[in-house]
Formats: C-alpha cells, structure tokens, sequence
C-alpha cells in the first residue's frame, strides 16, 4: 500500500514531532541544569546556560565514586546475562528435545514461577543468601539473578527450539558428534536470534535493577550504579548542582547500549513479548 | 540399553541440572519457605521463630489499615496506568507505522525513558516536579504548572501516573507496532473500498486482529504497575503521609525496616495471590476476545 506523502501524513508528522519533543523536554531540563550553578539553577530552570559549569561533573564524578560504581555495574551485569542465557538455552533444549513427563512438569514449573512476584520471595531469599554465605557479594548478587532470570529465559529458549528443524541435529550425529557437541557446535549457534532477544532483556533488567542490589549488597564500594545513585541522593539532597549531573552520568551508559544496540533491543521486545 | 539410559540422565543433568538448581535455591526454596514464615512470628533474627497459625493474615484483614490504604492506592494507580499507557502506547504505535519520515527517529525517543531504570527516573522527575514546573508556571502562568507537584497525595497520585506512560508507553509501542504491521493489508484495503472511515476501521478491524498484542501490552501493564518500587521510592518515598505508598513499598518496610518479617512474608503470599488471579483472569478474558484474521 505504497501512497503518496500527503498532506494529512505530514499533519500527523508534525503532531508526532511535537509530541515527541514534550516526551524529550524531561532531558531537556536535565541536562541543560547539570552544567548550571546552583543560583542559576534555582532563578530559571528553563534557560540556556550562561556559563558551563563542567566542574559540577567533576564533583559528581568524585562523590559518587562513579568508576567504581560503573564497573560494579557491568561486571554484575554482564556475568549474569552471559551464564544466564547460556543455562537456560541448555535448559531449554534439553526440555524441548527430550520430551519426558518429568521435562514436561518442570517446564510447567518454570512457567508458573513467572506469575511470582520479587516481593513475594525475597524475604525467605535473604535468608537464603545469607545460609550460603554469598551476602555482600557479588557472587550472591549474580547467582540470585541466575535464579530470578531463569523462568523468563528458559521460556523464550524454549519456544525458539521448538522452531528449529531435527535434521541437522540428526545429520550431525549420523557424522559422529556427540549430543553436547549437537548443541554447542549447531544449536547454539542458530539460537543466535534469541540469543540476542535473551541478553538485551536481561541487561535493561539488571542493569536497572535497584531493590535486590540493595538487599544483598550493603558495603559502599560494591555499589551499583543505581545503589549509587540513591545513597547520593539520600546524603545530597537538593543540591541539583550535583545531583543532576550525577543523574547525567547514570543514565549515560545505558541510553549509549540503547543508541548502539538500537535494532536489537527493539526487535528483541517485539520476539520478547509475541513469546510471552 | 541401560547404558544408553545412563547417559540419557546423565545428558539431563548436564543441561537441565544448573538452570534447575539456580531455580530451586532462589525461587522454589524461598517461596516455600515464605509459606511457612507467613505462619510464624519471625523477626528476621534466626533462631527464634514461632508458630503463630493465622495471626498473621488476621493481623492484616482486621488491624492493618496502612497495608490496604497502599493496596487501595496500588488498585487506583494500576487501573488509571494501564488504561493510559495503552491508549499512549498505542496511539504512538498507530501513528508510527504511517509513512512518516522521522519514523524511526520518532520511535526511538519514545522508546528512550523505558532503558533507564525506574530510580533514576524517579529522581529526574523529582527535579522536573519540583523545579521545572515551577519555572514553567513562571513562564506561562498556566495552574497546571503551579500545583503542589508530589505535595499532596492527590497530584503526588498523578505525578506517579505521568512518569508511569512517560517511562512504559514506550515499551508497548514497540509491541503494538509488530502486532499493526502484521495486520494483513488486503483486509485493511478491502474496508477501505467498502467506504469504511478511520474510526470503524480502528474499532472494528484493527483492534481486533491485534488483540494479542492487547493481551501481552495489558499484561505487562498490570504487572509492572502493580509491582511499582523503584519510581515511589525515588519519586515520592511513599508520602506525602503514606499516600502514595505501593503495596511492594508496604511489604518491604514491614520486613526491613519494622523488622516483622512473619507479617512481612504473609502480606508477601498475600501480595502474590492477589497479582497470579488478577493476572490469570486478565489473560483469560482477553485471550477469548482474540480472532484470526
């Protein structure tokens, strides 16, 4: 249905833009006070600055200890996503191609876990993570978001293999590689798709997540960038001078992953979703 | 044959073994285990925990008005937020898959707030409430601008609301716009020729062939404004006087900062009847409103 750019599509372009430039003025406003002075800030939180005040984010990347919180956060973060979608591909493979009743049940089991919610458990799961001795680690941190991320994962995985063909599997055997060998040589490669899908959810999730890094996490310099975050606020309060630019750098790495990963992470909600 | 059946299991348990045990060690153990916590007068302090029966959950339906005045503003909040952020979310979607030059540049800045964590988005807001409204309402003399932004539990109910579908709507465009695209075109056309006007084209073709996409986008919706945490923390702290507490927030103060943690685990299974039936019923009665095209 190829048409002609019309008037009316370019009525609708304009209202979209205009939308879309209220939907941006929140970052606006962020970002033009980050280099303000405070007096500044308080007179007229709208206008262009007169000065940049680079020094605020000198500050801000001082007392929040931002290297260290960023490297908290992409340790935690990539570790995580990388273990996670690789056992629950392992899972989830296993599940589809041996199709037993106990597989059956426990995929079952891995479904119904989704309806719980994080609040439901993590009283009892503190407990948990302070019998293994994996409190204030990030150790505890990582294997708790194995056993959080498993059920969305392993469901994604699953309705993914389900869609590749036997034959190659079969043909790879008949050549003599073994089952493990079937998966890491041919599968996992062709899983690449939701791979992808599988990583991008796990990292917005994990590198935002804020309550269970606090749960576990209680020494200042295994913070996250979140955890981080909220402690600067607590102690600075109001002081926008310092806050915003704080705020500035918080969000810088993860709105660069979305810029550079840009088609991924959308194609990978719309698959997330259509599967769930 | 039993060798064969040795390295069946032993295939099992190379590849089904770790995802099982991380599972069973941080989902299965605690949401049992809170099942029984939800029954004593556990204090979070190991070694001395008692077995109190029902007291719990008679404590919370006869003695507890603060968790349902957070179970009542959590309600309101849900209701109003999905019906918005769907409307949003899908009026983006609607426009969006129009040939619009900017598409794709529309698209992505609409999608932008949902990367950011719902903290940091909090504390933004905060600074747009609190100092940006006010310069606005400088400027423009509108009284929308002028109110007491997050001051009161009214406009703090409504300031949660607009960061809600500013930071999620986003997300469910993304959604409606892979459902629009596969609406076949030939059904769209042939409407078209039979003299259909926009709004019966919406209502009567377009939503219904989408409906699973309303399904996942009401889903979503209901279990992220039900579960909300991070964005009253950051945004409100629950206040003004506990008015915009949610039932998440409610659930983790009784345990770690009352120190209640029996009573905190109860309002927890309690927190997770209350989401699996309202999830499962929401599923359910959309799932029968889905046709084929």
């Amino acid at each position: 249905m190829q048409k002609r750019y019309s008037g009316r599509l370019f009525a609708t372009e304009i209202i979209m833009v205009i939308v879309a430039l209220l939907f941006l003025s929140p970052f606006y406003f962020l970002l033009v006070n980050s280099v303000k002075t405070f007096g500044e800030i308080m007179s007229n939180s709208a206008s262009w600055p007169t000065a940049f005040q680079w020094s605020n984010f000198t500050k801000a990347w001082e007392l929040t200890r931002f290297p260290q919180a960023f490297t908290n956060s992409l340790v935690i973060t990539v570790i995580s996503v990388v273990i996670l979608a690789l056992l629950s591909a392992m899972g989830a493979y296993r599940m589809v191609r041996a199709n037993t009743l106990f597989n059956r049940l426990l995929f079952f089991l891995f479904i119904a876990a989704m309806v719980i919610p994080f609040q439901s458990i993590m009283i009892p799961l503190m407990r948990i993570v302070n019998e293994l001795g994996v409190n204030n680690s990030k150790l505890g941190l990582i294997i708790t978001y194995l056993g959080l991320g498993a059920p969305m994962s392993l469901f994604l995985f699953h309705g993914f293999v389900k869609s590749i063909p036997l034959e190659i599997e079969e043909a790879a055997t008949v050549d003599g590689c073994t089952s493990i060998g079937v998966f890491f040589r041919m599968v996992l490669p062709m899983l690449r798709p939701m791979i992808m899908t599988v990583v991008v959810l796990n990292c917005l999730w994990i590198w935002n997540d804020y309550l269970l890094p606090s749960l576990i996490l209680q020494r200042p310099h295994m913070r996250t960038i979140p955890l981080a975050t909220f402690s600067f606020f607590g102690e600075y309060t109001k002081q926008w001078d310092i806050a915003l630019p704080a705020l500035v750098l918080g969000i810088t790495p993860i709105i660069a992953f979305f810029l550079m990963l840009q088609r991924y992470i959308v194609e990978g909600i719309a698959a997330g979703s259509v599967k769930g | 044959m039993s060798k064969r059946r040795l390295s069946g299991w032993g295939l099992q348990l190379f590849f089904v073994g770790p995802v099982l045990l991380f599972f069973t060690v941080i989902m299965v153990i605690p949401f049992f285990l809170g099942m029984y916590y939800s029954l004593t007068d556990w204090n979070g302090v190991a070694g001395t925990v008692n077995w109190v029966g029902l007291a719990n959950f008679k404590t919370i339906f006869t003695n507890d008005p603060d968790f349902w005045s957070s179970f009542w503003f959590t309600t309101r909040f849900t209701l109003v937020g999905i019906v918005l952020t769907n409307v949003v979310g899908f009026f983006l979607a609607y426009f969006l898959t129009k040939a619009l030059k900017l598409r794709n540049i529309l698209r992505t800045i609409f999608f932008m707030p949902n990367v950011i964590g719902g903290l940091l988005l909090g504390f933004i807001w905060q600074f747009i409430f609190i100092k940006g409204f006010s310069t606005m309402y400088d400027v423009t003399g509108w009284s929308f601008f002028g109110l007491p932004w997050l001051g009161d539990s009214v406009t703090g109910f409504w300031g949660i609301t607009i960061v809600f579908i500013w930071q999620t709507a986003g997300y469910l465009m993304v959604v409606y716009i892979s459902s629009l695209t596969n609406v076949p075109t030939e059904i769209m056309e042939a409407a078209e020729i039979d003299g259909a006007n926009r709004w019966q084209m919406l209502r009567s073709i377009i939503v219904p062939l989408i409906m699973p996409a309303v399904t996942i986008c009401l889903f979503l919706a209901i279990s992220w404004a039900f579960k909300m945490f991070d964005l009253n923390l950051s945004l409100t702290k629950g206040g003004p006087f506990k008015s915009t507490e949610s039932v998440a927030m409610n659930v983790y103060a009784e345990a770690f900062q009352n120190n209640r943690y029996g009573l905190g685990t109860a309002k927890a299974m309690l927190f997770f009847v209350i989401v699996a039936i309202i999830t499962i019923v929401q599923v359910a009665l959309t799932k029968k409103k889905e046709v084929e095209a």
